[in-house]
This record gives C-alpha cells, sequence and structure tokens, in this order.
C-alpha cells in the first residue's frame, strides 16, 4: 500500500496540496466535503477539508480561509498555482457533504451537509473549474485520498468499502 | 474550568448511577475532563478520526443549547447489548434493527439523565432532543458538534467523561460541547464571573 511518509495530512478545516508521488488524505468527513484540485499534465494536486458553506456568517477574529467553501476553493487553487499549476487544466472532483443524523423537522445545520456540497459547487463554478466527479450525501462518513500521481480519488467509507473517482 | 469540572461531575454520576440500575451493579466513573480543544484533537479523544465507534447524539435545547454525544466503542456496545437488554448472541459486524434501537433507548436513557442532573444543577432549562444513533468514523460523528463553532474559531470547549464497569469494559465517553453562547449563561447561573 502505500507509504506512510508520502501521505499529506489535511485536517478539518484545513488545506494542502502536493506533487508527484504524494497521496493527499482527510479522515472522518461526515457534513464536511473533500475538495481536490488537480493539474493533470504537471501532477499537482491539493485538497481542502470545507467545513461551512461560507465565510460571511464567521464570526472569528482570525479568519481560517481553510474552513469555508468560498475562501477555501481560491485559496488552494492560489497555492496549486504557485506550485506551478497551469489554470485551465485544472479540475474538480469532491465527496462528503453527508447527513450524520436525520431528524425530522430539522433546523439548519442538520442541512449543513448539503449545503457545503452547493457552497462548493458554486464556488468551483465562479471560477470556471469543471467538476468531473463527485461522491457526496448519504449519511455516513468518508476518508478521501487523492494520488498526485495520476489524480485518483479514492473514498473509504465503513458501509460502503472503497470506491474510485 | 473546576465549576464545569463539577457539573460534568454531577451530570456524569447520575448517568452511572441510571447505568448501574440497568445493569444492577456498580458503575465506576472518572473524573471529568474540562478542556478547550482543536477540533483534530477532539476526535482524537477516541482513538482518532478513522476511528468506528457508536454514538447517540442528542441536540439539548432550552436556556444552554449544545449538542451531546454518548460514545461507545463497537465492543463495548455490543457488550451493553448482552448485559442490559438480554441480548446474548451480539456477533457479526452488522447489528440488527432491535440491537440499534436498543441501544439508542440506552443512550437516550443515559443522555437523559446527565443533562436533568445538568439542568438541574444549573438552574438553566436543558432538555433533549429525539436522539439519533450512528455507527460510523469517529471524525465524522464529532465533526457535526463542532459546526457552531467553525463559526467563532478552531477551538471548542469540552466536557468529556468516563464511565467503565471493571473488568467487563464497558467503556462509554460522553462528549458535551455547549455551543459557544452557552458558556456565559452557565458560568453566570453557577456565580462565576466569565471574561
Amino acid at each position: 500500500m502505500i507509504e506512510e511518509q508520502s501521505v499529506i495530512k489535511v485536517g478539518m478545516a484545513d488545506l494542502n496540496v502536493g506533487s508527484q508521488e504524494k497521496v493527499i488524505r482527510t479522515t472522518g468527513l461526515g457534513s464536511c466535503v473533500g475538495l481536490t484540485l488537480y493539474d493533470p499534465e504537471k501532477k499537482l494536486g491539493g485538497m481542502a477539508h470545507v467545513m461551512l458553506p461560507s465565510s460571511e456568517i464567521a464570526r472569528e477574529g482570525k479568519l481560517n480561509i481553510a474552513k469555508f467553501a468560498d475562501t477555501a476553493i481560491p485559496e488552494l487553487l492560489s497555492r496549486l498555482l504557485n506550485l506551478g499549476a497551469i489554470r485551465n487544466r485544472i479540475v474538480a472532483k469532491m465527496a462528503g457533504g453527508s447527513q450524520m443524523f436525520a431528524f425530522a423537522g430539522g433546523n439548519d445545520t442538520m442541512r449543513i451537509g448539503p449545503r457545503n456540497v452547493e457552497s462548493c459547487k458554486r464556488a468551483l463554478e465562479e471560477l470556471n473549474i469543471p467538476l468531473l466527479a463527485e461522491d457526496t450525501g448519504g449519511s455516513y462518513g468518508r476518508t478521501i485520498e487523492i494520488a498526485c500521481s495520476t489524480g485518483l480519488l479514492y473514498i473509504r467509507s465503513v458501509q460502503k468499502g472503497v470506491k474510485e473517482l | 474550568m473546576d465549576v464545569l469540572k463539577e457539573v460534568g461531575n454531577i451530570g456524569a454520576g447520575n448517568a452511572a448511577t441510571a447505568l448501574s440500575q440497568l445493569l444492577n451493579k456498580p458503575i465506576d466513573m472518572a473524573v471529568p475532563k474540562v478542556q478547550l480543544l482543536g477540533f483534530e484533537e477532539i476526535a482524537e479523544k477516541v482513538g482518532g478520526a478513522e476511528e468506528l465507534v457508536f454514538a447517540v447524539f442528542l441536540r439539548v435545547e432550552g436556556e444552554a443549547p449544545g449538542n451531546l454525544f454518548f460514545i461507545l466503542s463497537p465492543d463495548a456496545a455490543r457488550s451493553l447489548l448482552s448485559r442490559v437488554a438480554g441480548i446474548s448472541e451480539v456477533s457479526g459486524e452488522e447489528l440488527s434493527e432491535m440491537e440499534l434501537s436498543a441501544l439508542n433507548e440506552i443512550g437516550n436513557i443515559l443522555a437523559g439523565s446527565y443533562l436533568s442532573s445538568l439542568a438541574d444543577f444549573t438552574s438553566l432549562s436543558m432538555y433533549p432532543t429525539v436522539p439519533a444513533l450512528a455507527m460510523d468514523m469517529a471524525g465524522a460523528i464529532l465533526s457535526y458538534g463542532l459546526l457552531q463553532f467553525g463559526q467563532m474559531g478552531d477551538d471548542a470547549l469540552l466536557i468529556d467523561t468516563t464511565f467503565l464497569e471493571g473488568q467487563d469494559e464497558i467503556e462509554g465517553q460522553f462528549f458535551l460541547i455547549p455551543d459557544p453562547e452557552s458558556f456565559p449563561k452557565i458560568f453566570k447561573s453557577l456565580g462565576v464571573p466569565f471574561e
């Protein structure tokens, strides 16, 4: 399997980029969305663990831009461009955004997963980045990793095993 | 922080009593820990973001809203089921509908008992919503309780209580994550200034 030293870990409300033989991984996505950007020619990849849909609701003093869909995706893009990626080759894949708990008459917080997904899609559209594949929704957690050598996104869940996008 | 620890202690004490009545034997519990933790560290408390856990989740409503999780390892969940519900052959990866339902109800009783004692102690109204059960990765489950904190920063206040039943290793954890706006109320009700 994959050597641990080549794995770049992305925590909750975090983002990172990598190249060549690196694998970028985030674990335990629930309502959060794991969004990846990839340049297939240069084999450069990036991943953001998006927690909330919009930075407009943020009340924190120092904004963590990796946390919100509308700020994380532009930041991830610029980090990837800094690494040498070519703008118009960049493609996206994403996974997560589930509803871990279903309640009758759930409030807005309950719908945070689907809202994260919508918000990520909107951000991608605004940046004109094609979304190649997604594995979103449901009511289960996911661990995902992108192989920078191939751009393949591996999704692992307790109930459904491993899936490849 | 000491005051919050005492609050957790009383809550867990009542929950432990409820559990020991269910099991008809004494239950020990650890002294609660009250910590301000980074999001990543919270999942680490149950063995990591990918660790498979059973969780009963209750949204707490009332004057001091928050999120309450009762977390069990799969082994502890099976052990608890066989002891309490008299389900002797809890085997295989998947639990049956009936087993899940029993587990949900046990979690509900314990969480309700935990919560009502907190409400008594603080004189704040706190009542649970309908419980929901999930078996999944700890990170995916717990992140749900951190969303309100996500708007404020990257840390959350966690009141973490473990209780255990001697050698039989039924070990469970209560994670209470009060909403950010609940702290001043909880502190005030206890007569402690909040900075």
